[in-house]
């Protein structure tokens, strides 16, 4: 179970690298926006099974519940610093 | 006991599958409301089948109850998020892509 757990890991960082791409090359403000909240929800995942390969289970919950409420808020924070500008992308 | 493990693979697995369907339409589609399609509901549905698949694999403990109320919370933020930053485009002019000019 482990060695599916590490896979799955893996599989998940090599997502992530794949989204960076639009991190950095993405034209304009929104895009990154968009990708930063996708990378957050990938690394949640991330979080939870590193907390079961290392078998901590109760830290790594409290990390990534953390982890979803920070990442929720830096969302809407931004979304709503954008609105109040006029960004052209 | 070993059904629960099965389970918990076929969830955890079809997480992944959506995540990796999200990470394509994020890369592929032509525009930002375009993509927010594929990384707004693509993931929320790849978070959720993915904590629940650890959640089963956790079974009936404190901590599988708190990794449902993060499924439950992921559930709830994700779409909100998504809404959020696209009415920010929306507001502040950024113009959705169209077939005829098929630039951004």
């Amino acid at each position: 179970m482990n060695v599916f757990f590490l896979s799955v890991g893996l599989i998940l960082c090599i997502l992530v690298l794949l989204v960076l791409y639009r991190v950095v090359f993405g034209p304009g403000v929104y895009n990154r926006i968009a990708a930063i909240s996708a990378v957050g929800t990938k690394t949640l995942i991330i979080l939870l099974i590193m907390g079961y390969l290392y078998d901590r289970v109760d830290m790594f919950i409290d990390i990534s519940m953390v982890y979803a409420f920070l990442n929720f808020i830096g969302c809407v924070a931004a979304a709503k610093y954008l609105e109040s500008e006029k960004w052209m992308p | 006991m070993i059904i629960f493990t099965v389970l918990s693979v076929i969830f955890i697995v079809g997480g992944l599958f959506f995540f990796t369907t999200a990470t394509i339409g994020l890369l592929r589609f032509p525009d930002f409301y375009t993509r927010l399609h594929a990384t707004g509901k693509g993931d929320t549905l790849a978070v959720f089948l993915s904590l629940i698949g650890i959640a089963i694999y956790e079974g009936i403990t404190l901590t599988g109850l708190k990794i449902l109320l993060i499924a439950l919370f992921m559930f709830l933020a994700q779409p909100t998020a998504t809404h959020a930053i696209s009415r920010a485009g929306i507001r502040s002019g950024y113009k959705h892509w169209t077939r005829k000019d098929g630039t951004k």
